[in-house]
């Protein structure tokens, strides 16, 4: 009997193991494309060519960075806290990956499909900031620091207004879930009618991932490249792993709670023999496109601006419209039971 | 408990009381954004800028001193090696101020290519700081797609004398060659084209919300301010007043040429950046009119103490092989007198004072570089703002450190 119950848990554990790593081999593999991908389009916009050397199209790029990057030395600033400066690369990876644990690629393809899915990952994004403060204050060093306490700012800021706008999609949904959240996009996808909500969500998320034009925190004209300027080698390479699965996390959010998840545009033929899982590639790659492509455009805001955004426009707005939501909702008997 | 109060800057701390200090932070030599090896040290009040302090020197190669021991033909090289984004602008006030000792007159032509060549300089200077300004502000585009055309303009300077930066080609007496053929005709083509290329990168920054947000109001210089601090060229255009010496005491061809000096309205850095956009499209008028009116003749004053004979002639002439022989040996001699030539550089006025002794190298000659004058306003332009306003100042004063430190 004993035995039964050991070998059931060792299998669970290896199928929660297989889970695991189905989820983060083409995450990690999503992030090389990824950086790949951002100065391919970034060179294009720019009359450049990008990475064309290496492999075909230059497509190993991505490979021969990161083994660059793992052959070089560790370096850690004398006056550094030691443990803290280690520990904060790995923290930021590691919660820019356990977040994926809730995310939906297709109908049922989750880990933990859990009915508060949108509170853990609106907790674990909330997380991030600690691996960027450690970083800063654990360096020692003024450029680093500043970066730091920039973004503390920046995303606490900017996670209010982001909280609110998920306070709209539950509204409508009736359920943290969010495979719910995608199945209740079946007739509309949320972005119609909750088109303000949607721009709002994707300029936090650009601010939440300290992407430009709200890239102060790394403010590469000012404080040159912000908390992470003592980094190299390994511990430089997991925040940037950490910095683009953020990204594509966000992306993946945008299409969950805006743009439908894994279902397609139209539910007629044509679309609907492609699988779900496509879709909901197509869409978070969409999304960072637009990624990218605003960082091609944009100048990058000053930390005034930036609050001012945040406080002042962002957040009463996305107030106001969480009222007007309920409001309309309530009127019409609409909202879901 | 009662809360701790602060101490007065320069008071005594009592007990209870905290001492708050300033971060100060050392913005440089080696930082992205500090346009060569400036180093600021910054006192900062959180992110709002209570003292800029530039330090300079780090660039510093004597050039000054070595002039004085070089001929006058030797020393041009060095005019290029000082704002190394337009060289060409600095040979001109030099060229001038030793043509002006000497008593000559470069020949019509010459005068020409100069003010052609001149104008090629203005645009690349305008092209890189405008770009890079816009890069300090976070926008990256415009600076990739400036520098596609800079390597146009570059090309017609190797073309024209064989390097694209140090040139030496605009000498006391002309310029030392002529256009070779097919030149003219590919500026033109250049010429046609570039008006795109400035329309596209405007598309970016003019009315983009968040480069107005950063530039406009950042940076004011009031036009009393301006003539205080000793500015020219843009610093002065862009607070509104028109002096440009190209029109106020025009040296070349300057005079036979129509364009219009643009100036700004508040002095902020938005204003100096259109003054310098509108600069390079009156830079193009110039240089098709440049062109265009350009005389036939030779490029170099016929003066054999000054300028060296055709290579044919020394062939067959001794007088002609002694004179090059003594130009390129012992140089010439430019009778005592001394000399303050400036001229309309791209980033202000330029000028060069040259003091002889009636030998063959200059008793003296002391630069005036234009952004030497910018620097030192940094503390009174940057008292206030915030850290991020400091690097769009810099990048609106238009500073290279070849200049400023000689």
């Amino acid at each position: 009997m004993a035995e039964g119950t050991f070998l059931s848990m060792a299998l669970t554990g290896a199928l929660i193991l297989g889970q695991i790593l189905l989820v983060t081999v083409p995450l990690l593999l999503a992030v090389a494309m990824l950086t790949y991908a951002e100065r391919k389009v970034i060179g294009a916009i720019q009359l450049r060519k990008g990475p064309n050397v290496v492999g075909p199209f230059g497509l190993f790029q991505p490979f021969a960075d990161a083994l660059k990057l793992l052959t070089k030395e560790t370096i850690v600033p004398t006056g550094a806290n030691r443990i803290v400066f280690m520990m904060a690369p790995m923290l930021t990876l590691l919660l820019s990956l356990v977040a994926w644990a809730v995310i939906p690629f297709d109908a049922g393809w989750v880990i933990a499909d859990i009915n508060v899915g949108i509170l853990y990952l609106f907790a674990i994004s909330s997380l991030g900031v600690y691996g960027i403060i450690m970083a800063g204050w654990a360096s020692n060093s003024k450029y680093a620091f500043l970066g730091a306490m920039r973004s503390a700012a920046q995303m606490v800021s900017y996670e209010v207004s982001i909280g609110f706008v998920i306070i709209t999609v539950l509204l409508c949904v009736g359920s943290l879930n969010l495979s719910d959240i995608v199945n209740a996009q079946k007739n509309m996808w949320f972005f119609i009618p909750l088109f303000p909500m949607f721009v709002i969500f994707f300029v936090s998320a650009l601010a939440e991932t300290n992407r430009s034009p709200f890239d102060l925190p790394e403010g590469e004209s000012e404080i040159v490249a912000g908390y992470f300027v003592e980094y190299s080698s390994m511990s430089f390479a997991m925040f940037f792993l950490g910095e683009y699965a953020a990204m594509i996390l966000m992306s993946g959010m945008v299409s969950i709670l805006f743009l439908g998840g894994w279902l397609p545009p139209f539910d007629i033929a044509p679309f609907n023999w492609i699988p779900g899982i496509v879709w909901f590639a197509l869409k978070t790659a969409l999304c960072l496109f637009v990624f990218l492509w605003v960082r091609a455009t944009m100048p990058r805001y000053r930390y005034d601006q930036l609050m001012r955004l945040g406080w002042k426009i962002f957040l009463p707005f996305s107030l106001f419209w969480v009222v007007a939501t309920a409001g309309v909702l309530m009127a019409t008997g609409w909202i879901p039971r | 408990m009662a809360e701790p109060t602060l101490v007065p800057s320069d008071g005594e701390q009592t007990p209870g009381q905290v001492r708050i200090k300033n971060y100060s932070l050392n913005f440089g030599p080696q930082h992205p954004a500090a346009h060569g090896v400036l180093r600021l040290v910054l006192e900062l009040d959180g992110e709002v800028i209570e003292r800029a302090d530039p330090h300079i020197g780090l660039l510093h190669r004597g050039t000054e001193k070595l002039i004085e021991y070089k001929t006058y033909l030797q020393a041009v090289p060095y005019f290029d090696r000082l704002d190394y984004v337009s060289p060409m602008n600095q040979e001109h006030a030099y060229a001038l101020a030793v043509e002006k000792l000497l008593g000559i007159e470069a020949p019509p032509r010459a005068q020409y290519i100069r003010v052609l060549y001149a104008e090629i300089g203005r645009i690349l200077n305008h092209i890189l700081n405008v770009t890079t300004f816009a890069l300090d502000v976070g926008a990256m585009t415009p600076l990739l797609w400036g520098f596609e055309e800079r390597e146009t303009l570059m090309e017609f300077y190797e073309r024209v004398c064989g390097a694209r930066l140090h040139a030496a080609y605009f000498r006391p007496g002309g310029v030392s060659q002529d256009l070779p053929p097919g030149l003219a005709e590919d500026m033109l083509k250049f010429i046609a084209h570039f008006p795109k290329v400035l329309d596209d990168i405007e598309s970016l920054l003019t009315e983009n919300r968040i480069f107005k947000q950063r530039t406009v109001d950042i940076g004011v210089v009031s036009k009393a301010d301006a003539l205080a601090w000793g500015f020219s060229g843009p610093m002065v255009r862009g607070s509104g007043i028109p002096w440009d010496l190209r029109k106020a005491q025009p040296y070349d061809a300057y005079e036979a040429m129509e364009f219009d000096v643009p100036i700004g309205k508040n002095g902020d850095c938005y204003d100096r950046y259109l003054v310098r956009m509108d600069e390079m499209r009156q830079s193009l008028r110039i240089m098709k009119q440049a062109i265009e009116k350009m005389p036939g003749g030779p490029v170099k004053t016929d003066d054999r103490k000054v300028a060296p004979p055709p290579r044919a002639d020394m062939k067959r002439s001794m007088e002609a092989l002694i004179h090059h022989f003594k130009l390129y040996t012992e140089g010439y001699r430019v009778p005592a007198g001394e000399t303050y030539t400036a001229v309309e550089a791209p980033k202000g006025e330029f000028g060069v004072y040259l003091v002889s002794d009636g030998t063959n190298r200059p008793y003296r000659c002391k630069i005036r570089a234009p952004g030497f004058a910018f620097l030192q306003a940094m503390d009174f332009l940057a008292k206030g703002h915030m850290l991020a306003d400091v690097v769009a100042i810099i990048g609106s004063l238009d500073i290279v450190f070849g200049e400023i430190d000689r």
